[in-house]
């Protein structure tokens, strides 16, 4: 793996762009800026097309002979079945209004990752083959024929979005580069230029039910791990039950919340916020992943993968789905789900069983919300928190951007984290970003790999800056998010540009906050670290 | 500066200066009929069909998702309330949504929430750089300067085309021209428009990153649009232009009894080739983002796909690992990790037997 460079070295961005025009300047592959070839293996198990073994860094990428029939010929079919893609191609004007708002962009300085330019990076292929002023005017009508050079690029640049809307949302006619990009990844599908990362996430998903590909028995065994670590910490036990049938709630959560740390701590405060009300819930080791690596590579691969929860709620006879803390998976579920692999009518209304709230605007798709659904207990007051145990943590909030400008899920989440922290412990990061205007992780849509952490660590800069801001400011040390990509990428990105902040999921802190009936003497919050007041005990322990 | 400016920047400047020149020259070679007649209805012709040709080809692609791009909070729980920004900026029905598309539409909503980002050293950070944000107004006012101003400007044209001007387009004039400094009156939207022109290009010669993003295709309506604004100032300003003359022609026009009054100059048959022109290179040009904002799903959509169904008409049903094939493949392991199971380890073993 390549050596990251230092945070001073990154931090020296150059927005200029260069004197040479950007028709005639080529990516660059070098270790850290790119992420690996996928593995044939990976392809064949989902049937992806092209399987083969080849590396980015190498001149011939092996493409099927045809490749670039392929590529118009699946281009043409795109551009019937997807509007978004003909208005995105046809009426951009070039305002530049995008330019400065992709993290990319202001990690990097690289032009081409303007929205602007790197839709212009496909753009100027449409107009070459589809629009008669390309095909008579050329280059003078931005056109550009479709060769190896291209293609490269497009891998290069479609891998430096990570989906997350930004751009669209200051765009005058909305324009959406997150739309393009995964079209363009499509269109490199078709000819099998795929990424490790993503087709091995995919795939494991596909067969076994979770990105990091662990059997069912293994889903098991890291669930019931989580749970012993709540009642060796809590005193209360907080048993799962997997694919249980006649259950009442189905909960689906991603991988990152039972695989990794800090994820593992939100999938503890889960767990006890469910002992908490007695909740008749269970997991399954079918729909084992909320996140859906698919959606990263096609429409159709995403739809492939969420096709499992419904299919697994229909199979136990759930009344309804609950779901974790998570970006991706909730653009999925709000904006494709339904519309993919519905109707839902075998499941009912999603109702609380202990409030008795209806989730009206889950009336048709049935899934709820971690963060509505802790809100909405919280105002009938049906949970009792001592804020103290949270006292140790300073928290900003970070909207994370597919439930961000996907979904519009902002207020709930600051609702719960005001009730769960003691007064004055929340503070936002700068206005331009946040909610709305929040800036990506850097490191989502597949690109979580440890081979491309410099463009990562380049890309999550406008975060990380902003996290540094608050630090600097009011001491700010936990930086809370509701996605579990963030919760892989973020303490990576910390690690690096802000080391002095933890990563922490918002149901975390609910769990830690909890106060159980028969709970045992707190001196440690989910992480085992004192809480305020306990740290002498805590060393004198250690000194024994 | 390179190639690529030179080109994308110089070719559309000759080009704009030949159609000038071809028009200037063709009106003295006795062209009149050919400039004040044939070229307006043939752009008429172009601009129609090419405009309905290009809708229709984007409405025939579907919309297979409901993808609003949403900038404020959903609809959720019954008490957190939803402001009316809040309804106009993630609208949830249809209503919300024209509310929305009006803002977009006649207050370019989004372009108004433009910020610029800079990066800035910043010794007492580690890394020694920070960015930094703040609201960015100039480009909103620019677009919508012009927009508007070309707006009224056309709509003041009116007065060629209706006998008696219609009482709109006179009051029209009378606050266009409110403030009375020369003779004749002059326009406000006239001085808006040519400023407004000039910030739009200026933006794109100065500013480096629009420089290096500028095609030939932004340059073109810029340098064209700015020969009919000037053209049009010299005709108004300097040029005595027969102004009878001019309305017999536009009247002969839309009534189809075409009439050619003596008396008009050349200057006149550059203007209005130059209108001609942008007319008819509008539908196969980036102008097409006025029809084609009002088409964008991520603005003309509500964000209600959790209570609403939406159907995508090319959905297919795909191949999807089934639970069946999971406990096939772990029934043991699953057997022995206490998961309940449809087909118990004993009978699944008679059945392969």
């Amino acid at each position: 793996m390549a050596k990251v460079p230092s945070p001073q070295e990154l931090a020296k961005i150059d927005l200029r762009p260069p004197a040479k025009g950007w028709t005639e300047v080529k990516p660059e592959f070098r270790p850290g800026n790119y992420c690996n070839a996928a593995g044939a293996k990976w392809l064949e198990m989902v049937s992806y097309p092209y399987p083969r073994s080849w590396s980015v860094a190498d001149d011939d990428w092996q493409l099927p002979p045809n490749w670039k029939e392929i590529i118009l010929q699946q281009m043409e079919d795109r551009l019937s079945r997807f509007r978004s893609l003909k208005l995105f191609f046809d009426i951009c004007v070039r305002c530049g209004a995008c330019a400065d708002k992709c993290h990319f962009f202001l990690g990097t300085g690289d032009p081409k990752n303007m929205p602007v330019l790197r839709a212009e990076l496909l753009r100027s292929v449409y107009k070459r083959y589809f629009k008669p002023a390309g095909k008579i005017l050329g280059e003078l009508a931005g056109a550009r024929d479709l060769n190896e050079d291209v293609l490269k690029e497009w891998f290069y640049y479609l891998h430096q979005c990570t989906i997350c809307r930004r751009c669209s949302l200051f765009c005058p006619y909305g324009i959406d580069m997150a739309e393009m990009t995964i079209l363009g990844r499509e269109l490199l599908s078709s000819v099998g230029i795929n990424i490790e990362w993503a087709m091995a996430s995919v795939a494991s998903c596909y067969t076994r039910g979770s990105h990091i590909g662990a059997p069912p028995q293994a889903y098991v065994d890291m669930i019931d791990f989580l749970a012993e670590e709540n009642e060796r910490i809590t005193g209360i036990s907080t048993p799962v039950t997997y694919n249980r049938k006649g259950a009442e709630i189905l909960f689906i959560t991603p991988s990152g919340d039972y695989f990794a740390d800090p994820g593992t701590y939100t999938l503890m405060g889960y767990l006890l916020l469910f002992k908490y009300l007695d909740l008749d819930f269970t997991m399954s080791t079918y729909a084992a992943e909320g996140g859906n690596f698919g959606w990263f590579i096609s429409h159709e691969m995403g739809k492939r993968l969420n096709k499992k929860f419904y299919e697994e709620a229909k199979r136990l006879g759930v009344k309804w789905i609950l779901g974790g803390e998570c970006g991706h998976m909730w653009r999925v579920c709000n904006q494709y789900m339904e519309t993919w692999n519905g109707p839902a009518d075998f499941l009912e209304v999603p109702k609380s069983p202990i409030t008795g709230t209806v989730f009206e605007n889950a009336r048709v798709h049935k899934m709820v919300h971690i963060s509505e659904f802790t809100a909405d207990l919280i105002k009938h007051g049906k949970l009792k928190f001592d804020t103290s145990r949270n006292e140790h943590i300073k928290l900003t909030f970070h909207d994370s951007c597919n439930p961000a400008r996907a979904m519009g899920i902002f207020e709930e989440p600051r609702y719960i984290i005001q009730n769960i922290l003691p007064e004055g412990h929340f503070f936002e990061m700068p206005p331009n970003t946040i909610r709305e205007k929040t800036f990506c992780c850097g490191s989502s849509a597949a690109l979580n790999a440890d081979e491309y952490m410099e463009t990562r660590m380049k890309g999550g800069f406008p975060r990380a800056t902003a996290v540094r801001h608050v630090h600097e400011k009011y001491g700010v040390n936990h930086l809370g998010c509701i996605c579990a990509l963030d919760r892989a990428t973020l303490p990576t990105l910390m690690q690096y540009w802000v080391p002095e902040v933890d990563v922490t999921g918002i149901t975390e802190m609910v769990g830690n906050a909890l106060v159980f009936p028969d709970e045992i003497e707190r001196t440690t919050d989910l992480r085992d670290r004192p809480l305020v007041g306990f740290e002498e005990a805590e060393e004198e322990e250690e000194a024994e | 500066m390179t190639n690529f400016f030179k080109m994308h920047f110089f070719v559309p400047l000759a080009a704009v200066l030949g159609l000038v020149a071809i028009a200037y020259f063709g009106a003295q070679a006795n062209l009149t009929w050919v400039f004040g007649v044939a070229i307006p209805y043939l752009t008429i012709l172009i601009f129609f069909e090419g405009l309905i040709y290009r809708i229709v080809y984007w409405v025939r692609s579907p919309v297979p998702f409901r993808i609003p791009t949403t900038a404020a909070q959903q609809r959720s729980l019954p008490w957190i309330e939803k402001t009316v920004q809040d309804k106009l900026d993630n609208p949830d029905n249809f209503f919300q949504v024209v509310g929305r598309m009006a803002l977009e539409v006649l207050a370019f909503r989004s372009l108004f929430r433009n910020t610029r980002t800079e990066v800035r050293k910043d010794p007492d950070y580690p890394e020694g750089a920070r960015l930094v944000h703040w609201s960015y107004k100039w480009l909103w006012l620019g677009a919508i300067a012009f927009h508007y101003a070309f707006l009224l400007v056309l709509l003041r044209h009116l007065r060629f085309f209706s006998e008696p001007t219609w009482a709109f387009v006179h009051n029209l004039e009378v606050v266009d021209g409110f403030v009375q400094f020369y003779t004749p009156v002059v326009y406000l939207t006239d001085i808006i428009l040519l400023t407004a022109l000039t910030y739009l290009l200026a933006r794109r010669l100065f500013n480096p990153a629009m420089r290096y993003i500028s095609l030939a295709a932004d340059y073109f309506p810029l340098f064209l649009i700015l020969g009919i604004g000037i053209t049009g100032f010299i005709l108004r300003y300097f040029v005595r232009t027969d102004i009878t003359a001019v309305k017999q022609l536009a009247i002969g026009l839309v009534t189809f009894h075409p009439v050619m009054p003596a008396g008009l100059s050349p200057l006149f048959f550059t203007h209005l080739f130059l209108v001609c022109v942008l007319f008819a290179y509008f539908p196969f040009s980036k102008l097409m983002h006025m029809p084609g904002v009002f088409l964008s799903p991520t603005r003309n959509m509500a964000n209600n796909n959790r209570w609403v169904h939406y159907e995508n008409p090319w959905n297919y049903p795909v191949k999807y690992h089934t639970y069946m094939d999971q406990e096939n493949e772990y029934r043991d392991a699953m057997y022995e990790a206490g998961i309940p199971l449809e087909i118990p380890p004993e009978t699944a073993e008679e059945k392969e037997q």
